[in-house]
């Protein structure tokens, strides 16, 4: 079996990957999360089983990255004698105490997707993202986010839920 | 039954949709900073890159070496990208900013300001009398040009003419190693990786210089 250059994988899954990294992580976290996906992708291809659903593997990838980028985030309003190293990153952070529900304007509302996405709790937009976007089934989604696929399929249909219902609020 | 994400969603955000500008521009932005970062923690074992020449597009393609191959259009890129992937490594990217020097030599050579290239070598994919032969065709000078059996004598072995010839054929670096000036004893061109058109034009961009 030919293992395509990684190039074409970057190519192919690229826009996908940062869709979900968006839509799980909001966009200023998407991008350091779609860095780290593809490198650590990079590193492990040449070993990656022939025939292997590389869009599945890279959103694998993805989401232990977002677990990363997440506990980053939890410790960064945490005062600590050593800083981490995302406290130095520049930019405006709106980060409003982990409250999904406030609703400050921040440079995030320009994102549609994640204005929408971030009304929600984690596990619901994790469903939403790695089935609807990824088009991962819900046994996958269940793999990744543990738990039973019946209860991803919940996750996902309460999220959905609340979208549709912001949905018509807007539309009003 | 589960609706799509897209219908409740703005436009343009569902998986299977083309990327807008500006998600283009983050995603071009993100490949960058992606062969950067690879090219540092050692995880790009080849990088390449596409230029426009009077020859038609040309594939430069480096490991952390050197240039490793230069291909033709008529070659098919991505054929011989399949092929790197196979020979060297599948960690492959498009890395225009490692390929610059290489790109820049090439870009004077066609516009008659360069003579001879000055780029480190990677060898990897010619071995044996092949590679003896590639390793002997920067002595044919700028504009001068030399038999299939002057070179099978250069390379030490004066009666393998036609191995010679299949050195040249499949010299992995075309124009940068000048298998273009090996021309057959009637006079005549002979075959070349890019064409014969190719091979002439090369020919002639010397002669005028």
């Amino acid at each position: 079996m030919e293992v395509k250059p990684f190039e074409a994988i970057v190519r192919e899954h690229g826009p996908a990957v940062l869709r979900i990294c968006r839509a799980v992580l909001g966009p200023q976290d998407a991008e350091d999360a779609w860095s780290e996906t593809f490198l650590a992708a990079l590193r492990a291809y040449p070993g990656l089983a022939p025939g292997a659903n590389i869009q599945a593997w890279l959103v694998t990838i993805a989401k232990h990255k977002a677990i990363d980028v997440h506990r980053s985030a939890a410790r960064r309003p945490v005062p600590v004698a050593e800083l981490p190293e995302a406290a130095f990153r520049s930019g405006p952070v709106n980060r409003a105490g982990g409250d999904p529900g406030s609703h400050e304007r921040g440079p995030e509302d320009d994102d549609p997707l994640w204005a929408a996405m971030k009304t929600l709790p984690q596990r619901q937009r994790e469903a939403l993202a790695y089935h609807h976007l990824a088009g991962l089934p819900y046994a996958e989604v269940a793999v990744l986010l543990g738990g039973s696929e019946a209860a991803c399929r919940r996750s996902a249909a309460d999220g959905m839920k609340k979208l549709r219902a912001l949905n018509l609020e807007d539309s009003r | 039954m589960s609706l799509p994400l897209e219908e409740l969603l703005p436009p343009g955000l569902s998986a299977a949709s083309a990327p807008d500008a500006a998600e283009a521009a983050a995603l071009s932005r993100l490949h960058r900073r992606l062969a950067a970062s690879a090219s540092e923690a050692g995880l790009l074992d080849v990088a390449y890159t596409v230029i426009d020449a009077p020859v038609g597009k040309l594939l430069l393609a480096a490991t952390p070496a050197g240039l490793v191959r230069v291909a033709f259009a008529c070659e098919g890129h991505d054929a011989v990208l399949a092929l790197l992937a196979q020979r060297i490594s599948p960690r492959i990217l498009a890395a225009p900013e490692l390929l610059q020097p290489a790109a820049a030599q090439i870009g004077e050579y066609f516009a008659g300001t360069r003579r001879a290239f000055d780029l480190p070598l990677d060898l990897r994919l010619t071995a044996g009398f092949r590679r003896s032969v590639v390793e002997h065709l920067p002595d044919i000078g700028y504009g001068s040009t030399a038999t299939y059996s002057a070179v099978a004598a250069l390379a030490g072995s004066p009666g393998a003419v036609r191995a010679a010839g299949t050195a040249c054929a499949l010299n992995p670096l075309p124009v940068v190693v000048p298998c273009h000036r090996v021309v057959r004893s009637d006079g005549s061109t002979g075959g070349y990786r890019g064409g014969p058109e190719a091979k002439k034009l090369l020919l002639n961009l010397e002669a005028a210089a």
